[in-house]
């Protein structure tokens, strides 16, 4: 075998320029198409998770500066939006969709600043998709009628969007663009640790002329999240993040006529059987958990094989975890960046620390080592674990997968759905009727076959059971956005 | 004089395919005309629930396997049984206070429906798929699937209409329902699962109880294997509460409330879709 290793080690450092990117030292709260200073003039401050140097202070929005957003985003429904012609609308997100595109590598330089995620993947990857989803549903604006034969299409009004720090511009995407296409208005909350690229967006709207309160931005932290989501002038809450705030944001919304969506936790199940193409599976189990250093709802965090290529593909993953390089979220080779914040690594950390204290065995690759300053975690294999396991049974959102065997295809139906999720999973077969079996019979909102993390705008996303309700992407995704007459 | 004595009915909860008593031993006196004919009505409890959830979710895997045609079928037999039972549902309803003319209709339209969802059974898939032109060398679709068990509170104001527009969606998605009709619907409610049960259903894909709604709607929300929960009644505390309650598990949630079940436009194939998840499938394209 290739010692990768070396391979790896002759890599010379290729940093992404910062040069061209333009940050300011504060940001203020997005209202009324214009920045404006927070009413209580508190500030957070974001950090590089990589360096834990200052980026920029950031405004706190209060309940006050809530309630002047949707002020705004409701006066622009009101007056604005909701008179203009549906194909002047769909204009104004194409702009949007192009201004991305052109500033994409800025965007993509401060998404791997704030956030700690590589470059390679925040350049090939957020930044791309977030504009496609732009694109794509710039398109819907003026076809509505086309999409929900024998009903017409009405807009809700104002919507309220809460979005996580794993894909934070592009999760931004995914929740303005389909808003906006089916007529509503928006005061969208960024997540505390990545509220830059979000901010950004801001600046770019104010370029390219959209009408002012259309899109307003608020940060700020969970209470902000939460002032937002009990207005009472808000008509429907998008809402991605932890599982236990979607239930508690299920209970706030309870007795009223607000329409929401939830895309939570997941602890999707990775199958892999003995007639897989082995190397193929690899790259995808790899992918699945190491991608975005594994801060993804959907990563294949259960990883399940088949008992008699548990040693044979244990042994190449092990191998190929050699060649991932961890580090410098800004150099173009970097594989795995920087964990996104403190709170995030502790808690990787303790969940990581209970497999081992619950038996299990922890295998970490010590092929880089890992920078001083900033927050760091390798990625690390749990074996020697069973379904009642925490490693098993949580969500980790880091770079850990816990690995189990499997014998019989009824039994790896049976422990995959064996969890309060449902959001992705993943299978590995050259049998076709067995793959199209296993998708089928996996209680889960988005499963691939022979292959893992891939997304598109045109492609509905969202969990089963525990892990959401509701699909944003596609034609399934405008549904949250639109009243049904 | 006729000196026959009428033979009259027990009626009993349907679960699992049986007409059983609650396990409780409790019932519910319901007067039902004018002379204070008194019938006893079985008080579901919370265990006649969760009996009747373990044989919903015992069900729906094999309603699910079943071919949507099938589905369809059962779903139009029915329709065709409670059609030549007619003359009883009709003394039901006039017996809950119905006016015949008014029975008449409630009892029409609730056949009608499930003709309606019938044939749905094998559409609305296609309605509600698609393929999605994804950037990159996948085919990639989008597919209905059932929810699980869909636990449902039937109105009381539309015993028979009410009660079809919530069950007939929900099987036709490839659910399995836990149904609770109460007051003066259980009559005709009840009697439902007589024409169920002769008409090719599966044990345990419709479950029947008579009951107090107060009584058991907090435990149809926090049931833990249950997928779906629909509120058909007019009680905006109960229903408020059991979204609360329903958030444990993140069930599915649709409240109607004083809903107007005989208007045509009430039911759409979007009923069904609502009792559904969306799966998306990646698979590449390749050599």
């Amino acid at each position: 075998m290739v010692d990768l290793k070396d391979f790896t080690e002759n890599y010379a450092p290729a940093p992404e320029g910062v040069e061209h990117v333009k940050l300011k030292d504060s940001y203020h709260l997005f209202i009324n198409g214009e920045f404006q200073k927070p009413t209580s003039g508190k500030t957070m401050t974001t950090i590089n998770p990589a360096t834990e140097e200052k980026l920029a202070e950031v405004a706190f929005a209060d309940e006050q500066d809530v309630n002047a957003a949707v002020k705004s985003a409701r006066d622009a429904y009101t007056n604005i939006w909701s008179k203009l012609p549906q194909k002047e609308r769909g204009k104004y997100i194409y702009r949007i969709a192009r201004a991305i595109q052109e500033r994409s590598r800025e965007f993509a330089i401060i998404e791997s600043l704030d956030g700690g995620k590589p470059i390679r993947e925040s350049r090939d990857v957020d930044i791309p998709l977030a504009a496609a989803h732009f694109f794509y549903n710039a398109g819907w604006a003026d076809k509505l009628e086309y999409a929900f034969p024998g009903r017409k299409a009405n807009a809700l009004g104002v919507a309220g969007q809460i979005i996580p720090w794993n894909f934070p511009l592009l999760m931004a995407a995914w929740k303005i663009a389909p808003a906006l296409a089916c007529g509503n208005t928006v005061v969208l909350k960024p997540a505390e640790t990545t509220p830059l690229t979000a901010l950004k967006l801001a600046e770019l709207f104010q370029d390219i002329d959209l009408p002012p309160g259309v899109v307003n931005i608020v940060t700020g932290d969970g209470s902000t999240g939460s002032n937002l989501v009990s207005h009472p002038d808000v008509n429907k809450v998008a809402f991605t993040g932890s599982t236990a705030v979607g239930k508690s944001i299920k209970k706030t919304l309870a007795g009223t006529s607000k329409r929401y969506t939830l895309e939570l936790g997941g602890k999707a199940a990775h199958i892999i059987f003995e007639d897989a193409a082995l190397d193929q599976a690899v790259e995808g189990i790899v992918n699945g958990i190491f991608f975005n250093q594994g801060h993804v709802c959907c990563a294949g965090s259960r990883l399940y094989v088949q008992e008699g290529i548990q040693d044979e593909l244990l042994a190449k993953l092990k191998s190929r975890m050699e060649s991932l390089i961890i580090g410098d979220p800004l150099d173009k080779n970097t594989d795995i960046g920087a964990i996104n914040s403190k709170n995030q690594l502790d808690k990787i950390q303790e969940l990581t620390f209970s497999g081992k204290d619950q038996g299990g065995e922890i295998y970490q690759s010590d092929s880089c080592s890992l920078p001083e300053k900033g927050y760091w975690f390798h990625p690390t294999l749990i074996t020697n674990v069973s379904q009642s396991h925490r490693v098993v049974q949580e969500e980790i959102f880091g770079p850990v997968l816990a690995i189990q065997s499997f014998r019989t295809v009824e039994e790896a139906i049976e422990k995959a759905n064996n969890t309060p999720y449902g959001l992705s999973g993943g299978v590995w077969t050259d049998k076709g009727a067995k793959l199209f079996k296993i998708t089928k019979k996996i209680r889960a909102g988005v499963m691939w076959a022979n292959t893992f993390n891939k997304f598109d705008p045109a492609s509905p996303f969202g969990g089963y059971k525990e892990s959401g309700v509701g699909r944003e992407g596609g034609l399934h995704g405008l549904y949250p956005y639109v009243e049904l007459i | 004089m006729n000196n026959r004595l009428n033979i009259a009915k027990t009626y009993k909860l349907y679960i699992d395919g049986k007409f059983v008593r609650s396990e409780s031993g409790r019932f519910e006196a319901l007067q039902i005309n004018e002379d204070s004919v008194v019938v006893n009505i079985c008080r579901a409890s919370r265990k006649d629930f969760r009996n009747a959830v373990s044989s919903s979710r015992k069900a729906v895997d094999g309603w699910w396997a079943r071919t949507a045609y099938n589905r369809s079928q059962i779903l139009y037999r029915i329709a065709e049984t409670m059609d030549g039972r007619k003359e009883q549902f009709l003394e039901e309803l006039q017996c809950c206070g119905m006016k015949t003319k008014a029975a008449e209709k409630e009892f029409e339209t609730a056949v009608d429906r499930f003709v309606y969802y019938a044939g749905w059974a094998d559409k609305f898939q296609q309605l509600f798929s698609t393929v999605n032109p994804v950037s990159s060398s996948h085919f990639n679709f989008s597919l209905p699937e059932n929810q699980g068990v869909i636990a449902i509170m039937a109105p009381i104001s539309s015993p028979l209409t009410g009660l079809v527009s919530l069950i007939a969606p929900a099987i036709c998605a490839g659910n399995t329902v836990v149904c609770l009709t109460s007051g003066n619907a259980s009559l005709a409610g009840i009697t439902l699962a007589e024409a169920l049960h002769a008409s090719d259903v599966p044990a345990g894909v419709v479950n029947l109880l008579t009951g107090i709604e107060s009584e058991l709607a907090p435990h149809f929300a926090s049931h833990l294997d249950v997928n779906g929960i629909v509120y058909g009644g007019s009680d905006s505390h109960i229903s408020k509460q059991i979204e609360v309650d329903a958030a444990e598990n993140l069930k599915r949630v649709k409240i109607f409330l004083n809903g107007d079940w005989s208007d045509e436009a009430i039911h759409s194939p979007y009923d069904i879709l609502q009792h559904c998840e969306i799966k998306t499938t990646w698979h590449p394209i390749g050599t």
